[in-house]
């Protein structure tokens, strides 16, 4: 990643903190011009990264951190990525995958979740420790950047 | 002081069944609170457990998961779960994880208690 990213946000590893990433994240979304149900799918996508690092990177441990970094595609594929790094509990990046879905009991929907949402998914192992997820969102509504959108008066 | 990570829940008897209306978002800090209550509900084993998500306008993978588990209980004791009311939102995620074929689910709560 070489730019900066647009909002660089630190949360603790608290459930409590899922309402509000996922209504910045929503917002963000929506400026830059996607639809709502995208906006909607956007949001689920974190909270189910963000729900996967609370109960397997850090087991539940509630002062742990976890940062969030977003940018706007801009170009010939408008859009949103979304970096989630924490400094949790490792593994292969190959290893992360959903249940097989005809096998109904609860939970182990997130990733398929994220996959189903997302356009691009991309797990990895930080060098300092922990783990990142990249997923990028293109928006086919719009080809142009939230100028475009126009705000009430 | 009650906690906000608690879900207000309706409770109705009708027949044989059993009307549970959750209010709220429905995520990982809020599914242990519906767990609690919707454990309590099946304490009599209603033939009918219904599930109207009407004031819910959203719900993670965390509640769906304790919708399956309580959807298991039910079988467990020839009983059965329906939703109704279900927000878009909320029934989209149904869709991509390909629950909406398991649940039953119908537009209305007058459709759910004809169920």
């Amino acid at each position: 990643m070489t730019a900066d990213p647009h909002v660089k946000i630190d949360m603790l590893s608290q459930p409590r903190y899922l309402a509000g990433a996922r209504a910045m994240i929503a917002s963000v979304a929506r400026r830059l011009g996607f639809r709502e149900a995208d906006c909607a799918h956007v949001a689920l996508a974190l909270d189910e990264a963000l729900c996967n690092v609370i109960k397997h990177g850090y087991g539940k441990r509630e002062d742990e951190h976890i940062w969030i970094s977003v940018w706007p595609l801009e170009g010939q594929c408008c859009g949103i990525r979304i970096l989630i790094e924490d400094r949790g509990r490792q593994v292969e990046p190959s290893e992360i995958r959903s249940r097989q879905l005809d096998d109904i009991r609860p939970g182990g929907l997130g990733v398929h979740i994220i996959s189903q949402v997302m356009d691009r998914v991309q797990y990895d192992k930080r060098d300092g420790g922990g783990m990142s997820l990249l997923m990028e969102k293109h928006n086919a509504a719009e080809q142009s950047m939230p100028q475009a959108r126009k705000e009430p008066a | 002081m009650a906690s906000t990570d608690d879900v207000p829940v309706e409770f109705e008897q009708q027949g044989d069944a059993v009307v549970l209306r959750p209010s709220g978002e429905i995520d990982l800090a809020r599914s242990p609170s519906l767990r609690t209550t919707i454990s309590r509900a099946q304490t009599d084993k209603p033939r009918r457990l219904i599930f109207d998500l009407t004031e819910v306008p959203y719900m993670d993978s965390s509640g769906v998961a304790t919708l399956v588990e309580a959807m298991q209980v039910a079988r467990r004791y020839h009983g059965s779960v329906i939703l109704c009311g279900l927000h878009e939102r909320v029934r989209s995620i149904f869709e991509i994880a390909r629950l909406d074929m398991v649940f039953k689910i119908v537009d209305s709560l007058d459709e759910a208690l004809l169920a």
